[in-house]
């Protein structure tokens, strides 16, 4: 197997804030009833993680489970990991009515940091950055596309968007964090 | 700009976030249907000045749709709830009811 | 002549001299300046000309209101027309220059337009034009696009040098205006803990405090305002911002904010306009009021001034307005004026005061001052061209006939009473009512702008809300906010008197006289103007406005709409506020076009997808072609060959021996769930339940009118999960189909559906010598004709990369897709492009893989559909299942006029002389239709060059086409002349389609 290689790989970005392209990352989409006890057993048993709340993030071993939607999770985990988790996944599961998919492919993550890092992130996301939580995924849109942020700390958010728009994303976090642009709009 | 709120993942958001996805509620007429029923499901649509259901995906967002109960007059909006539903709930026709009090309710 | 004082000046720095010019010529200001203060400073009465009379004009007022001084600024790149002079904060090495004349500001040969203003009253343009119509074209359009306009537009071949942005805010209170009002609001909101953000469109706050009411009750106006700023600064909860405009109040509380953060320092590393895009709970309209002009003849001469915007100039910038100053009134305010110009060492030859008496606190004061005061009096007209140089008097209750007196004077202080600047209010359904005692229209509180909960979220305070006296503004915004200032209440006899509505002057002046009164400076309407609108027909504002351009002008008629309307509710013999307003729009003032478009311009203008094998076309010489927001090779001309000659080369490289496709654009949808295919039986046309696991077949969707949306081949990969794959501009709109029928209407079926597009790249090995190619590569899937049969697929390696093969073919050749993750595609692509280099493997691009699949008679969804075509108009019957009760599009396509024989149906077209038909070519019939329109035939949907067959190729909807083979009929060419065709097989090449199935 070929190394794989991430949307932007190396992309850093230095202004207001830093932006750095994570590399590989790990990631499985899961479809289901959320509240199906056979789901929430193989999340146990595989994640060693709970069901997150509405909007919330939980760590575990393995890494992070995101909520979706109410019928979708993101679980966040190493590159390599995910045919495993997966397997283990499909047998915990067995027959109940829940879908998977390795998306680590798809996507493209971003560590967004620093203390402008709100300021930066409302030029181009139209949310409330005061009602966003340290481990809270907001889904939203930054700029002209889709885009989830999860606030991993006061000031440090992962950012995750299509692969195919990487490129896109890596120019417009620079853009907007170019020095000069301070507003100090969030001073928290 | 509206605002509306999502049911299905609780944000409040601006419209940018979502698409419209017209009038709700509506029953579809397959195969076997009568031309009048298949021509209303196809083609006639509200257009009321007051009270109007309407589906909206949180497209930037959760993916999910509902329907959002509005005025199109005052862009009120009035409820907004899950989509999986084949007419209006009846907690939201009673908030519409209070608020006014001359609509003629949901047919 | 108008000058700088020695000394005051609150808002400059004398320490700080700024060299600018105008027309060219040096002028020197100060910072802290605006260009129009400067500009008075330097005695620069000129700024401009007018729209249709190219009458000289000066400037007005000290504010956003100001009609006359636009100015060109900058230059290069960064020239920009239309700025306003009283608002652009002075710098050094400003270069403005003056519109609207030619050769000169001086001397403008366009002002012979106002020997002619009798034939230019309201609408002129419908009554001068219209005959005789052949002139239109060579002599009325050249001359009215030579007028029409003002200023220049920037040059086409600079581009903007600066930075813009946007930001999205939202916050509990929004203030619009950072005056007395505003400020007030803002503590005490921020003091009940709210999320306050202030805006104040100037550089400076305090509105018209410091200038109008610099002590209050005991504490300096200045005072207040620094220990309040200071105050909601060093609040966390509160966010202030000045140089910052409230531009327009939206739907829901939204509000957009105009930032203007590098005006004043072009070149500054730093975006220079920021778009605020904020989401108040309640927005405060604290946006002051505008001092209104008077009418009375000469009144647009440079020198005649708002009373107001002379004390502005006065206060803030030490500017004079003139040595010898007459003021005139209707009210108490202007007394304001006088006394600080009196006070200042400017002599006031007279105030002129409409009214019959004058004995508020104010007159009484300049009285004791010795000011010289005319009651009941008016100005018959004001002398001067250039500038001012004097007025003749008259009684105000008269009609004008007797001149009593002139003064000589070089400027004009005006004041016909104020108006609350209501426009937030109203931009979102804000009601208005008249105020009889102060003659103008406020809020009215009963009917606010509503918001999503139906609740009222503008509030309107101070001066915008009608309160003119200070200590009244102060308890109302307090009190707004919960607070209480403990200061004295209005004392009733400080107040000022009441003032007379004075709409023209004198009051019942002749003909003559009003055809001089300006009403709006810039469009150059006058009081006739409207008048005869009105005994025209006119009866609405609104269409008053359009008929005669009432404020039409860039300021939107910020000072000209009560006095035009109150002249067109006279005419009409009928009330003002039963004549009403004309509807207020955003933005408040213009804003620039790159902070509306932000941060999305050259690379950001839009987002540009890329598959995992962008960066190898590019570095490749992939000439690009736009597909949806994907970018993908066209094809890859080689150093001197033209785009034709590379994809005829890729072309016949595919078809002889070898070529490679990137493919990753394909949607791809995995559907999943023990009630997957009953989904994809209601989604296809086709039966998809049937489909064996392993196997392939290629479908299509429908919408429910029959009319065909997609096309792609599908995959079982398992007895509960099926592969979709969609069009490359498809996978979206797809996928949120899929979305839309489980969630809206199949909500119980256990089925999900997962857009895997981006997962996976794909990469097509097509060409006779396709599957050695794969042999060469390590692999575990036995690729032989029979172990992978045509319409199958295998999950496996390749060059030690995890891959599914699918055996699919778009061009008729033997074809091998490959999907892989995405991050692996460019890995497999160089492993693929080494090991075909035995095979003289090249890469092909859109071009090529459409004149394969041409050549082979697939259709192409978007070439050979266009929402109006059923899959039965493609010859595509084998596709749409008959066994199947229903399925999307099933009812739709029962219509009669969708199993009509005389639908236009898919044919192959050959040229008889072997040339290539035009794209879109129509194929005509004698007659014409009701809408006399030609009759047509045929539509040419996809035409290329075979370089297989050597001839063009093309495939046609025609009326009954596949009943009339072998028959020619003329389409026409883009010269009009016809080009005959031959109705033919659409299926050119390998008809029997053995190339495929090697």
């Amino acid at each position: 197997m070929s190394e794989p290689v991430s949307a932007l790989p190396g992309f850093r970005n230095e202004g207001m804030i830093s932006v750095v392209e994570a590399g590989p990352c790990g990631m499985i989409t899961m479809r289901g009833d959320l509240t199906l006890p056979a789901l929430a057993k193989a999340m146990t048993d595989v994640m060693k993680a709970d069901i997150p709340a509405q909007r919330r993030i939980t760590h575990c071993d393995h890494g992070r489970v995101a909520w979706m939607s109410p019928d979708e999770l993101l679980l966040i985990t190493d590159y390599g990991a995910v045919p495993g988790i997966i397997g283990d996944l499909q047998s915990a599961i067995g027959d109940a009515f829940v879908s998977l998919a390795d998306v680590s492919d798809a996507r493209a993550v971003f560590r967004l940091s620093g203390p402008q890092v709100c300021d930066v992130l409302a030029k181009i996301c139209p949310v409330d950055f005061a009602a966003f939580e340290v481990g809270e995924i907001r889904r939203t849109r930054a700029a002209q596309v889709a885009a989830a942020l999860l606030r991993d700390a006061e000031h440090a958010f992962t950012l995750v968007c299509f692969r195919s728009v990487a490129q896109y994303m890596g120019d417009l976090l620079a853009t907007v964090s170019a020095p000069g642009g301070e507003v100090g709009l969030y001073r928290g | 700009m509206l605002l509306l709120s999502c049911p299905c993942c609780g944000v409040s958001a601006e419209e940018t976030e979502f698409v419209n996805g017209g009038e709700a509620h509506l029953k579809r007429f397959g195969p076997g249907s009568d031309d009048a029923d298949y021509e209303s499901y196809m083609f006639n649509r509200k257009n009321p000045m007051g009270v109007h259901f309407e589906r909206w995906r949180h497209v930037h967002g959760c993916g999910k749709w509902f329907i959002a109960a509005r005025c199109t007059v005052t862009l009120e909006v009035f409820a907004t709830y899950p989509a999986q539903t084949t007419e209006p709930p009846a907690e939201v026709v009673a908030r519409i009811k209070a608020r006014r009090p001359d609509w003629e309710g949901y047919k | 002549m108008s000058h700088r004082l020695p000394d005051g000046g609150r808002l400059i720095d004398r320490s700080r001299p700024l060299e600018f010019t105008f027309n060219g010529k040096r002028f020197q200001g100060f910072a802290g300046d605006t260009l129009a203060a400067a500009l008075l400073a330097g005695d620069q009465m000129l700024v401009g000309r007018s729209f249709k009379y190219h009458r000289p004009r000066g400037i007005v007022a000290s504010g956003a209101e100001e009609p006359n001084a636009l100015v060109g600024l900058g230059e290069g790149a960064r020239f920009e027309p239309n700025q306003r002079a009283t608002t652009t904060e002075l710098f050094a090495g400003l270069k403005a220059i003056s519109q609207n004349h030619w050769p000169s500001l001086e001397f403008d040969i366009g002002a012979v337009n106002s020997w002619f203003a009798r034939f230019l009253t309201a609408g002129f343009y419908y009554k001068m034009f219209i005959h005789p119509r052949a002139f239109w074209k060579h002599v009325y359009e050249p001359i009215i696009r030579r007028s029409a306009g003002l200023g220049r537009a920037p040059d086409p071949e600079t581009r903007d040098p600066d930075r813009y942005e946007q930001i999205h805010a939202f916050c509990d209170v929004l203030v619009a205006g950072g005056g007395l009002a505003g400020l007030t609001a803002a503590l005490g909101a921020a003091r009940q803990g709210k999320r306050v953000i202030v805006m104040e469109q100037q550089p400076h706050f305090g509105g018209r405090v410091v200038v109008d009411t610099p002590d209050m009750g005991g504490t300096r106006a200045e005072d207040w305002l620094d220990q309040t700023l200071d105050t909601l600064r060093g609040m966390e909860n509160v966010t202030v911002l000045p140089r910052t405009m409230v531009a327009g109040v939206h739907d829901h509380g939204y509000a957009l904010g105009y930032q203007r953060i590098a005006d004043h320092e072009p070149g500054a590393d730093k975006p220079r306009h920021r778009l605020w895009r904020v989401r108040a709970g309640l927005i405060v309209n604290a946006t002051g009021a505008i001092e209104r002009p008077l009418s009375f003849a000469g009144n647009d001469i440079p020198g005649v001034m708002l009373a107001s915007a002379m004390r502005d100039y006065l206060v803030n910038w030490a500017v004079a307005p003139g040595k010898r100053v007459v003021i005139v009134t209707n009210n108490d305010d202007a007394y304001r004026s006088a006394i600080r110009l009196h006070e200042a060492g400017v002599t006031i030859a007279a105030v002129i005061d409409a009214r019959p008496e004058a004995r508020g606190p104010l007159p009484e004061r300049a009285r004791a001052l010795g000011l010289r005061i005319l009651e009941g009096m008016a100005v018959h007209h004001v002398t001067g061209h250039k500038r001012v140089t004097g007025v003749a008097l008259c009684r105000q209750d008269g009609d004008g006939g007797a001149v009593s007196e002139s003064l000589h004077c070089d400027a004009v202080g005006m004041s016909g009473g104020w108006s609350p600047v209501v426009h937030l209010w109203s931009h979102c359904g804000g009601k208005l009512i008249w105020d009889e005692a102060g003659a103008f229209f406020r809020p009215d509180p009963a009917r606010p702008p509503l918001g999503h909960d139906g609740q009222g979220f503008v509030q309107a305070l101070g001066s915008a809300n009608g309160v003119m006296d200070a200590a009244a503004v102060r308890d109302e915004a307090a009190a707004a906010f919960g607070s209480e200032h403990a200061h004295p209440a209005t004392d009733p006899t400080k107040a000022d008197a009441p003032m007379a509505p004075v709409w023209m002057m004198p009051a019942r002046a002749p003909f003559g006289l009003r055809m001089k009164m300006w009403l709006d400076p810039q469009n150059d309407v006058k009081v006739s103007d409207v008048q005869l609108a009105a005994r025209e027909g006119y009866e609405s504002v609104e269409h008053t406005k359009r008929y005669t351009t009432l404020g039409m002008a860039t300021d939107q008629g910020k000072i000209s709409n009560i006095n035009g309307l109150a002249i067109l509710a006279d005419a009409l013999g009928r009330p003002i506020p039963q004549v009403g307003t004309t509807t207020f729009r955003p933005p408040y003032t213009p804003i620039s076009m790159a902070a509306i478009g932000g941060e999305a311009r050259g690379p950001l203008f839009q987002p540009l997808r890329r598959t995992p094998l962008h960066d190898w076309h590019e570095a490749n010489g992939a000439s690009w072609e736009p597909v949806g927001p994907w970018r993908r090779p066209y094809c890859y001309p080689r150093s001197g060959e033209s785009r034709h000659d590379a994809v005829m080369r890729e072309v016949r490289q595919a078809r002889e021996s070898l070529g490679l496709l990137d493919a990753s654009t394909l949607g791809k949808i995995l559907v999943s769930g023990p009630d997957a295919a009953r989904l994809m039986d209601m989604l296809y046309t086709n039966m998809m339940s049937s489909l064996k696991v392993g196997k392939c077949r290629y479908g299509l969707m429908c919408n429910e009118n029959g009319f065909l949306m997609d096309d792609g081949v599908v995959a079982r990969l398992s007895e509960d999960t099926f592969l979709c794959h969609t069009t490359s501009g498809g996978a979206d709109r797809i996928h949120a189909w899929m979305e839309d029928w489980l969630q809206c209407e199949w909500w119980n079926w256990q089925v999900h559906v997962i857009n895997l597009t981006e997962q996976f790249g794909q990469i097509a090995v097509v060409g006779p010598n396709a599957r050695k190619v794969l042999e060469t590569l390590d692999t575990d899937i036995d690729l032989g004709r029979d172990a992978l049969p045509f319409m199958e697929w295998r999950d496996g390696h390749l060059g030690g990369i995890s891959v599914r093969v699918f055996r699919i073919s778009f061009s008729g050749e033997l074809s091998f897709e490959l999907a892989v993750p995405a991050g692996q595609t460019r890995a497999l692509w160089d492993k693929l492009l080494d090991a075909g280099a035995a095979f003289g493997v090249m890469p092909y691009g859109t071009e090529a893989l459409h004149i394969l699949r041409a050549e082979k008679g697939f259709i192409m969804i978007g070439d050979e559909t266009d929402g109006t075509v059923i899959p039965q108009d493609l010859g595509l019957n084998w596709a749409i299942s008959k066994k199947k009760a229903d399925f999307l599009g099933k009812r739709g396509m029962e219509r009669p006029a969708m199993t009509s024989p005389d639908r236009w149906k898919l044919v192959g077209l050959e040229t008889l002389d072997g040339s290539v038909l035009p794209d879109g070519a129509l194929a005509p019939l004698e007659g014409e239709n009701a809408n006399g329109q030609r009759l047509t035939q045929g539509r040419v949907t996809s035409t290329y060059y075979s370089p297989t067959l050597q001839q063009g190729i093309a495939m046609a909807l025609v009326h009954r086409g596949p009943d009339r083979m072998g028959e020619v009929i003329a389409f026409l060419g883009e010269d009009g002349k016809p080009i005959e065709a031959r109705i033919c097989d659409p299926v050119f090449y390998d008809k029997a389609g053995e190339k495929q199935n090697v």
